[in-house]
This record gives structure tokens, C-alpha cells and sequence, in this order.
């Protein structure tokens, strides 16, 4: 295990907030340093890692799925927990009641289901802890 | 005393709220304490030179300890340029908001 | 065990579809688990301590939302469990809540409060 780790806790939908990128970003950027990371993903970020997010074409551009390259923040987060190697872990939890009302259950691999027992849990053990709220 | 890192992600000139994290950052530097401010997504636009009204300066003026810092991604992608801040902010990477994460003892905020 | 400050800021988001507030829902679930909890109230989020919020009678078509939220009486829930429950005094008086008007077991404070607030926490959870 590194020796260090940090938990963030995320709040927001995909596509919809600036928040989603700068926490995948604050993510690698540990990730480099060889510190580990853990997610929480409460209320609508438990979408980030919907198996069934799909690209798609721009009609305004006139671009193709192939052109626009239109990124997934679940493909995103699935590179994540490919970066991360030995010691220094990348861990994802969904929590489960907010995925349910969502129907968002069917996600990448690497995520895995859990409850605000698994944040805290983490708090504890973590060098440190930035919760990001929403709007 | 402590120390803080404080991450402003919204623009104080859509909302009167983040204000008062302005405010907080103020407050905490007078109680002693050590406060990094680190703007972050729209909240790098008072760090725009001639924004008005002047949050730094006024920031800088009241809390002259605290630290400000600025995302360079979130200036870049707002076309603001390094030249362009406001004079006393410190243009970084996201590395150094890890750092300062991950600093023993340092308590991190987020707005 | 550390003390832990959650600060509310923004309601009524998302509230009636999840029936409570889903910070104040996972500040009671983490003083469940054991920690040691506080919640600071402030911005609009100061008028979940005001008594009587009523948001039943919500329809559409033949669905119904059975259950609203009851908010005061989370705070009141929470208040019940031992979690210090502040308010932000000026964010009241801007949205004109009076003393009276709040449910009991809330904790006024003053704007310049905040920073002794955050200060006597271990972690602040700013949501």
C-alpha cells in the first residue's frame, strides 16, 4: 500500500458540472505521485460509471462518432483503475440506495457497492478527505 | 495554529455566495492560522486582471498571509493567460493542490 | 475520535424525489456509524430548522409522492441523536426566520462564528 491516500467524495451527475473532471484530474495527478485514491460516489455521481454510456456523433460539427471522439466519464474512470498499479490503489464505491433509485447498477468493472459506512471508514484510514458538493 | 486549503470553484460575480468563502479565508488567516486559497474551474475568474470588483486585491489587502493560488488548467481553458492574472496570484498545476492535500495536519475545504 | 463539522448550504435540491435532504440523510448515517457529528446550517439551508415546512399534496397524473419530506423533523432527529446543530444567524435574518420560528435544539451563531467553528473540527465537510 502507498503510504499515502486520499478520499474524495463526489456529488454530481456526468455532463453536467466541471466538478466530474477536476476530480478525475485531482485523481491522476495523485495517482502520479504514487498516492492511492479512493471515490465515494453519492446521489447522481454514481452515474460516472454506467456500463451503457455511449459516444456519439455532432450533428452541429457534422462530425462522426469516429471523428468526435465524444469521451465517457465512465471511460475515464476505467482508466483510472487501469493507471493504478501495485502499491498505489484507485477504489470506487457506489452508494447503493443512490444507485438504486437510479437504476444506474450496471456499471464498468472496478467499482464496487457500498453505503456512507464505507466512506467514513475511509476518512479514517485516509491522510486526507475533500468532500465536493454540489450545486 | 492550522492549516487550510481552501478551494473556491464557483464565480463570486454569478453568486454573492462565494463571498463568504472569501470571508472564511479572512477569518481564518486573523484567528492564525495558515490559509492556502486555491481557485479552481470558475472560480479563477476574479484572478483575471481587472476583474471587477477586485476579489484578490481585496482578499490580498485584508488577509495579506493568505496564499492564492490558480488553477493553470482552468485559466487556460478560460482563455487567461498567466500575464493576464491579478497580481499576487500564484498560477499552478494540479499537483500542487495534491501537495497541499496530503500535507500533514492540513484540514481541505471545498466551495 | 475526530470531530467532524458538515456544512449545508444549498437546499431543497432534489429533496421531494428523495424525500429528505441527502446531506442531512448522510450526516445522521455517519453519526450511526459512530462519529462524532456536527452540522452547520448556512445560506438557504438555514430554513431547515424553520418548524412547519409542509410539501405534501404533490401529483402527477395518478403518481403520487406518498411520503414527503419532513425536514424540520430531521432536524429535529438529528438534533435528538446529539449532533450540534448550527445555524447561520445572518443568513436567517436575510431570509427574515426568526428566533421563534425554528424548530428547538438549533444552535444560532454569527457569521464571524464560522471560522471557530471550522477551526475546534477535525474535518469539515463542505457539501
Amino acid at each position: 500500500m502507498s503510504d499515502k491516500t486520499i478520499t474524495l467524495s463526489l456529488m454530481d451527475p456526468p455532463y453536467d458540472s466541471e466538478t466530474t473532471t477536476t476530480a478525475l484530474r485531482i485523481a491522476e495527478a495523485a495517482l502520479d505521485k504514487g498516492i492511492s485514491v479512493n471515490v465515494f460516489a453519492y446521489e447522481g455521481a454514481v452515474m460516472l460509471t454506467m456500463k451503457a454510456q455511449q459516444a456519439h456523433p455532432n450533428p452541429v460539427k457534422g462530425t462522426t462518432v469516429e471523428d468526435q471522439q465524444h469521451p465517457t466519464t465512465s471511460g475515464f474512470v476505467g482508466a483510472l483503475f487501469e493507471k493504478a498499479a501495485g502499491d498505489v490503489q484507485f477504489q470506487w464505491i457506489n452508494c447503493g440506495l443512490c444507485v438504486d433509485e437510479r437504476g444506474a447498477a450496471d456499471w464498468i468493472d472496478g467499482p464496487k457497492r457500498g453505503g456512507p459506512g464505507d466512506f467514513y471508514k475511509w476518512t479514517q484510514e485516509s491522510t486526507n478527505t475533500l468532500v465536493i458538493g454540489t450545486r | 495554529m492550522g492549516k487550510y486549503l481552501l478551494i473556491e470553484s464557483r464565480d463570486p460575480y454569478e453568486y454573492g455566495d462565494p463571498n463568504y468563502f472569501y470571508e472564511l479565508a479572512r477569518d481564518l488567516a486573523d484567528r492564525g492560522n495558515e490559509v492556502a486559497f486555491f481557485l479552481i474551474q470558475n472560480g479563477v475568474f476574479p484572478a483575471r486582471g481587472g476583474a471587477k470588483p477586485d476579489k484578490i486585491g481585496e482578499l490580498r489587502q485584508a488577509a495579506p498571509r493568505v496564499r492564492i493560488l490558480a488553477d493553470e488548467f482552468s485559466l487556460r481553458e478560460r482563455g487567461i493567460s498567466r500575464d493576464a492574472t491579478a497580481p499576487g496570484v500564484e498560477v499552478t498545476e494540479i499537483g500542487a493542490l495534491v501537495d497541499l492535500l496530503v500535507e500533514d495536519g492540513r484540514k481541505a475545504v471545498w466551495h | 475520535m475526530p470531530k467532524i463539522l458538515s456544512v449545508v448550504e444549498h437546499a431543497y435540491a432534489g429533496t421531494l424525489e428523495e424525500q429528505d435532504d441527502t446531506v442531512l440523510w448522510i450526516t445522521h448515517m455517519i453519526k450511526n456509524a459512530g462519529a462524532e457529528m456536527s452540522a452547520l446550517l448556512r445560506g438557504n439551508a438555514t430554513n431547515y430548522a424553520v418548524r412547519g415546512q409542509d410539501a405534501s399534496g404533490l401529483r402527477f397524473g395518478a403518481a403520487g409522492l406518498a411520503v414527503p419530506p419532513t425536514i424540520d423533523k430531521d432536524i429535529e432527529a438529528l438534533v435528538g441523536k446529539g449532533v450540534t446543530v448550527y445555524a447561520v444567524r445572518e443568513d436567517m435574518e436575510q431570509r427574515g426566520i426568526k428566533p421563534g420560528d425554528l424548530v428547538a435544539g438549533v444552535t444560532p451563531v454569527g457569521k464571524t462564528d464560522i471560522a471557530r467553528l471550522f477551526d475546534e473540527s477535525d474535518m469539515v465537510w463542505h457539501w
